[in-house]
C-alpha cells in the first residue's frame, strides 16, 4: 500500500493534476472564510461592470488629501478627457472654418485649445456638417470647458432652507487620496454579471455546487456500476444475462437525451443541486459496470479465487477480500473520471436551462446559461464566461490527468 | 489389490460448454476410480480436458452429466456447509504459483485459514504459531521470515511449496495437483516433487497429478490415466501403460517426448 | 575439425535497469561452433542464457549493452560493427535468431506471404512478387511445410505451424548460424517434435551450416546437440560433448541438472532425484567466488574467496571448479 502510493506519487502527471486540484479545492474553501460575500447578491446596478477596483466617489471626497507633485499629471488628466479621435474632430473642424491644416498641430493641446476657444461658434456654417455632428461638437466644447484650468475643484453642499450652495472645501489638482483610506473599495477581479453580481465570489460558489453535484454523481454512478458489475461478472448465469440486458439498454440509449427527459420532467420547482447530482449519477453508470464486470470475468477464474473458494470461503467474502481488492485501482479511476464527466454533464444540463433551480445557487453550468442568455459572448464580456469556461477545463483537466497517471501505475500491475 | 478402499470414483461424468453451435464437449462420459493413497496421473495435451475434469472433482465445477462418488457415498455439494465439509476432504495445488495467492493477503493469513479450516480458530496464539512453524518446516521454509510477508516477495518454487505447507496443514484425503511443477525450474521441480511424495506418505492422502508431461506421470505415479479430447483412452499401472502402450494415442505420446537412453525416433512425425 | 564459423571470445555484455543499476547477465564467454555442429546451452532461467544468444548477434540496443570481447563470424570481427551494418549485413545472412515465442510475431493481419515479401524487401533482395512466391514455395516444399500455408492468416495456423513458419522465414536467406531460444516450450510435445525434425533438416539440408540451441529441458537438448555448455549465473560452468554432460558431468551444478531429468524410460522410477535448493545469485552484484557456492553441497571455504577459472581438459571438455576431474568424481560416487 505505501508502496503503491510511493509510486503513485512518482507519476509526474498524476502529481500536476494532484496539485491543480487540490489548488481548485483549497481556493473553494478559504475564499468563503476569507470574503464573506454572499454569491448571488445583486451589488451593481447594470449589467456586465468591467473588471477592477471600484472605488466610492463620495467617500473619497472626505478621505484624508496628500499632495503629489507629479509632472505628467496634467497630461495624463487631459488624454482622459480629450481623444485622439476628439483631436481629429476638431481639427476637422477648424480645417472647415478656414484655418489652414498646416497651422493645427494636434498634439499641442494648447496650441489646439487655443485655436478652437477662438475660433469655435456653434453657428458656424461648415459645409457638410450634419446636424448629428453639430451636436458633437457642442458637447465636446461643453467637456473641454476647464480642461486646461489650474484652479481647485470646490466641494459644496446645498443648504437645506435656502438652497443655495455653500462651499465645504477645495479639491486641488495635485491633491490625492490612499485608496486604503477610502471607506467603502471594493475589488472585483472578474467584474459583474448581467444582474450586477459579483462573477469571482459566484464562480467559488459555484465551483463548489458542480464538484459536490461531480463528487455525488461520481460515487452514485460507481457504486452501481461496482455493485451491478460484480453481481454480474461474478454469480454469472442469469444473474448476469439480466444485469447485461438492462446495460446494453442503457449503452444503447444515449444517457445525455435521457438526463434531459428525466431533469425536464422533475420540473424546474423540484430540481435542486443534489437532484440533479442524484440523476447524473442514475444515468452514467453503465460504463462502470460493463468494466468491472469484464475484470470481474477474468478474476473470477483466477486460481487465487479458486484457492480462496476451497478454504471454505462465502461469496461475500470472496468477493470482498479475493476479487475488489484486485480492481479497486481500476474502480478509483473509473470513479475520477465519473465526476469530471459528472461536472461536464451538470454543465450541459445547465446550458439548456436543465439545471438545478436558479435562485439557490449558483453551478459552473448555470454561470454559462446566464453568460449565453443575456448574450455576453455577442457583447465581448469575456469576464462573464471565459473564466468559467477556464475552471471546467481545469477541474476536467487535473482528473483527467490524475487518472492517466494511475494507469501508469496500475496497469502494469493489471496486465499479469 | 481387492482390500483397496476407492476414495473417489466417478461413472459417466460429462462437462459441457455452450450449447448450439458453440457447443464443446470438454470432458466426455468418465469412468475412473481412484484408490486410497494411491498416486494417480491423469495425463493429457493441452485441451484434452484434464482441469475440467479437475475442477468438476474439486466441486468448482458443476458436472453436466454423470455422478461424483467420494468414499462410496454420492457426493452432495449442494450447500455451503456441505462443501466446506467436502473441501476438508480435498484440496488443490495450481499450476501457477503467482496466480494461487492473493496478493494482499500476508501468509500468515493464507496458513491461518488452513488451521481455522480444520477447526482451530479458538487455539491460542502460541499454538497456531507451533502449527505454522511445523508446516514450513515440512517444506524447508522458515516461518519467522515469512511472517508478516506478502507471497509475492517469494519465488516460485518457494510460493509452491508453501502450497504444500497449507496442504501439511489441512491434511485431506485427497490432493489434486494440477501440473504443480510446470511452471518452475527443473532444479526446484526434483524438491517438490520430494515433498509432495513425503506429504503423501505422512497423511497418506490420495495423490493426483494433473500433467501433460508423460515422464513426470511415469516417475511419480502408481497408476495413469489417458485422456484424448474429453474421453480416457487407456489406463493402468504406471508400468503397464508407459511401458507396454495399447492405445496409438499414448504410444504417440510417449514417442514424442525425447528420450535420453533409448534412441528418440524423429521419423514417427 | 571443421571449419568454425563462429568464434566467440571473452564477451561480456550488461543489462541497464530503470534504476541504472548495472545487471551482468553474460560475463566472459567464449564458444566456438563448427560447421555442421550443433551447440546446446542449458540452465535454469535467470542464468543469462537468453542474453546470452541477444548478445551472440552483435546488435545491441537498450537495455542491453555490450562491455567488451570479440564475436567472430566466419572470418569477420562483428563486435564493434556499426549498429546498421549489422542490421543489414548480418542479421539473417549470417546469423539469423529465433527468440522465444516467436510464433507471437506473426502479424495476425498479414498474410503469411505478405511477412516473406517484407523480409525480403528490408533485406534490399528487391524481386517481384511472382519470384518471392516461387522463392518461398520451394523453401517450404524443401522443408516439408503446406504450401497453402503462405495464402493464410496466422489465425488459421495452428501453434506448431506458426513456429515452423517463423523458423523457414528465418532462414530463407540461409544463414551460416541459427540461434533458437527456447523454439520449442510453448507448444505441446507433438509439435516439439515437429519443430525438432525441421531444425534437424534445415541442418541436413544445409540451410543452416550451424545451430546454437538454447533450452533448459535437457532431454531435448541431448538429443538435437553435439556439445552443450552449461550456463550459470552469466558464466559457462561446463563445456563438453552432449553424451559426456548428460551422463557425466563434472561441474556440481551441471550434475545438480542432470539429476533433475525425467524421462519416460524404464529405470527412471523410484531413482531419487537430486534438488538444488536455492536461487541464482543476484546478478547485479555477483559474488567474488564461485557463483554457486551457496548452492554446493561440496562448498570449502576457499571457493569464496577468488574467482573461479573455467579449466580446459586436454580432451576438450572444461568446467569451473576448483576440485580436480577426480575429486569431483569421487565426491559423486560417495554422494
Amino acid at each position: 500500500m505505501k508502496h503503491t502510493l510511493h509510486q503513485i506519487f512518482h507519476s509526474g502527471k498524476f502529481v500536476l493534476g494532484f496539485c491543480i486540484f487540490i489548488v481548485i479545492l483549497l481556493i473553494v474553501m478559504v475564499y468563503p472564510v476569507l470574503f464573506p460575500y454572499p454569491p448571488l447578491a445583486i451589488i451593481g446596478q447594470g449589467t456586465f461592470f468591467a473588471p477592477g477596483i471600484y472605488v466610492n466617489a463620495y467617500d473619497s471626497v472626505h478621505a484624508p488629501k496628500y499632495t503629489l507633485n507629479l509632472e505628467d499629471a496634467a497630461a495624463k488628466r487631459i488624454a482622459s478627457r480629450l481623444s485622439e479621435d476628439d483631436r481629429v474632430a476638431m481639427q476637422e473642424w477648424l480645417v472647415g472654418y478656414g484655418i489652414p491644416q498646416g497651422e493645427i498641430d494636434i498634439n499641442d493641446t494648447a496650441q489646439l485649445l487655443g485655436l478652437w476657444n477662438t475660433h469655435y461658434d456653434p453657428k458656424a456654417q461648415i459645409p457638410g456638417l450634419t446636424n448629428a455632428k453639430r451636436n458633437y461638437y457642442i458637447r465636446l466644447d461643453t467637456a473641454l470647458e476647464g480642461l486646461l484650468a489650474t484652479e481647485d475643484a470646490v466641494i459644496a453642499v446645498k443648504n437645506p432652507e435656502t438652497g443655495a450652495l455653500e462651499a465645504q472645501g477645495t479639491i486641488a489638482q495635485s491633491d490625492y487620496v490612499n485608496v486604503g483610506q477610502v471607506a467603502n473599495v471594493r475589488f472585483l477581479p472578474l467584474g459583474t454579471d448581467n444582474f450586477g453580481r459579483d462573477i469571482l465570489t459566484q464562480l467559488v460558489a459555484a465551483t463548489r455546487v458542480s464538484l459536490q453535484i461531480g463528487f455525488v454523481a461520481g460515487i452514485i454512478a460507481t457504486l452501481i456500476g461496482l455493485t451491478l458489475g460484480l453481481l454480474a461478472g461474478y454469480i454469472g448465469g442469469l444473474v448476469d444475462d439480466v444485469i447485461m440486458f438492462i446495460t446494453n439498454l442503457f449503452t444503447v440509449i444515449p444517457s445525455f437525451v435521457l438526463l434531459i427527459l428525466i431533469s425536464f420532467s422533475i420540473g424546474q420547482e423540484r430540481r435542486g443541486a443534489v437532484t440533479v447530482a442524484i440523476v447524473i449519477g442514475f444515468t452514467s453508470w453503465v460504463w462502470t459496470t460493463r468494466a468491472v464486470r469484464a475484470q470481474v470475468v477474468s478474476l473470477r477464474n483466477r486460481d487465487h479465487v479458486n484457492l480462496s473458494k476451497l478454504s471454505g470461503h462465502s461469496i461475500v467474502h470472496i468477493i470482498l477480500n479475493d476479487i475488489l481488492p484486485y480492481i479497486a485501482s481500476y474502480v478509483v479511476m473509473a470513479l475520477i473520471l465519473q465526476i469530471s464527466s459528472g461536472i461536464l454533464s451538470e454543465a450541459g444540463l445547465s446550458i439548456l436551462g436543465l439545471g438545478p433551480r436558479t435562485t439557490e445557487v449558483p453551478t459552473l453550468g448555470l454561470m454559462m446559461n446566464w453568460a449565453m442568455i443575456y448574450q455576453a459572448y455577442v457583447l465581448g464580456k469575456w469576464w462573464a464566461y471565459l473564466p468559467v469556461l477556464i475552471t471546467i477545463a481545469l477541474i476536467t483537466f487535473s482528473m483527467n490527468l490524475m487518472n492517466t497517471g494511475l494507469d501508469q501505475v496500475f496497469n502494469p500491475a493489471l496486465r499479469d | 489389490m481387492a482390500d483397496r478402499q476407492v476414495c473417489l470414483s466417478g461413472t459417466g461424468l460429462t462437462k459441457v460448454f455452450g450449447f448450439g453451435r458453440q457447443k464443446t464437449v470438454a470432458v466426455d462420459h468418465v469412468d475412473f476410480k481412484f484408490y486410497e493413497s494411491e498416486v494417480v496421473s491423469i495425463v493429457g495435451e493441452s485441451g484434452s480436458g484434464k482441469t475440467t475434469l479437475a475442477k468438476m472433482l474439486l466441486g468448482l465445477l458443476t458436472p453436466t452429466e454423470g455422478e461424483i462418488y467420494f468414499q462410496g457415498q454420492k457426493r452432495d455439494i449442494s450447500t455451503q456447509r456441505k462443501r466446506k465439509e467436502y473441501w476438508k476432504n480435498i484440496q488443490a495445488i495450481f499450476q501457477d504459483p503467482f496466480s494461487s495467492y492473493n496478493i494482499f493477503n500476508k501468509i500468515d493469513a493464507v496458513l491461518l485459514d488452513c488451521i481455522y479450516m480444520r477447526g482451530g480458530r479458538r487455539l491460542p496464539q502460541a499454538q497456531k504459531v507451533a502449527l505454522m512453524t511445523e508446516a514450513c518446516g515440512f517444506v524447508n521454509l522458515k516461518f519467522e521470515e515469512l511472517t508478516n510477508k506478502y507471497p509475492f516477495e517469494l519465488s516460485g518454487g518457494q510460493m509452491q511449496r508453501l502450497m504444500i505447507a497449507r496442504i501439511f496443514l489441512l491434511k485431506p484425503k485427497i490432493l489434486i495437483a494440477d501440473e504443480p511443477t510446470s511452471m518452475i525450474d527443473a532444479c526446484s521441480r526434483a524438491t517438490i516433487l520430494d515433498m509432495l511424495m513425503q506429504l503423501r506418505d505422512e497423511i497418506g492422502m490420495t495423490l493426483i497429478f494433473i500433467t501433460h508431461d508423460i515422464g513426470l506421470a511415469y516417475y511419480v505415479s502408481d497408476s495413469v490415466y489417458i485422456m484424448e479430447r474429453g474421453k480416457i483412452v487407456e489406463y493402468g499401472s504406471a508400468d503397464e501403460v508407459i511401458l507396454n502402450p495399447k492405445e496409438a494415442y499414448t504410444r504417440r505420446l510417449i514417442s514424442d517426448v525425447p528420450k535420453i537412453y533409448e534412441e528418440w525416433d524423429l521419423s514417427t512425425v | 575439425m571443421g571449419k568454425i564459423l563462429l568464434d566467440v571470445r571473452d564477451l561480456s555484455t550488461k543489462y541497464v535497469t530503470r534504476f541504472q543499476e548495472n545487471v551482468y547477465a553474460v560475463d566472459h564467454v567464449s564458444l566456438q561452433v563448427e560447421e555442421g555442429k550443433a551447440l546446446g546451452i542449458a540452465g535454469e532461467s535467470g542464468c543469462g542464457k537468453s542474453t546470452l544468444a541477444l548478445s551472440l548477434m552483435g546488435y545491441y540496443f537498450p537495455p542491453l549493452h555490450y562491455i567488451s570481447g570479440d564475436i567472430i563470424v566466419d572470418g569477420r570481427n562483428i563486435s564493434r560493427m556499426d549498429p546498421d551494418d549489422v542490421r543489414r549485413l548480418i542479421l539473417g545472412r549470417e546469423i539469423a535468431y529465433i527468440p522465444q515465442a516467436a510464433m507471437n510475431a506473426l502479424n495476425p493481419t498479414q498474410k503469411v506471404i505478405s511477412f516473406i515479401e517484407d523480409v525480403i524487401r528490408v533485406h534490399d533482395l528487391g524481386s517481384s512478387k511472382r519470384e518471392i512466391y516461387e522463392r518461398a514455395r520451394i523453401l517450404f516444399q524443401t522443408l516439408g511445410l503446406p504450401e497453402n500455408v503462405l495464402q493464410k492468416y496466422p489465425v488459421e495456423l495452428s501453434g506448431g505451424m506458426k513456429q515452423r513458419t517463423v523458423i523457414a522465414v528465418a532462414v530463407l536467406l540461409s544463414p551460416k548460424v541459427l540461434i533458437a531460444d527456447e523454439p520449442s516450450s510453448a507448444l505441446d510435445v507433438t509439435s516439439q517434435k515437429m519443430v525438432i525434425k525441421m531444425l534437424m533438416r534445415l541442418m541436413e539440408d544445409g540451410l543452416v551450416r550451424s545451430l546454437i540451441f538454447i533450452t533448459h529441458e535437457l532431454p531435448l537438448l541431448y538429443n538435437v546437440t553435439d556439445d552443450i555448455m552449461v550456463m550459470y549465473a552469466g558464466q559457462i560452468v561446463e563445456k563438453g560433448t552432449a553424451k559426456e554432460v548428460v551422463f557425466d558431468p563434472l561441474h556440481p551444478y551441471a550434475k545438480g541438472l542432470m539429476g533433475s531429468i525425467i524421462v519416460p524410460e524404464e529405470g527412471v522410477r523410484g531413482v531419487k532425484l537430486t534438488a538444488i535448493p536455492g536461487a541464482p545469485p543476484n546478478l547485479k552484484n555477483p559474488p567474488s567466488g564461485c557463483r554457486f557456492a551457496d548452492r554446493c553441497k561440496y562448498v570449502q571455504p576457499a571457493c569464496r574467496v577468488t574467482a573461479v577459472n573455467l579449466r580446459e581438459l586436454p580432451n576438450g571438455r572444461a568446467y569451473r571448479c576448483i576440485f580436480s576431474e577426480e575429486e569431483l568424481r569421487e565426491a559423486y560416487r560417495n554422494g
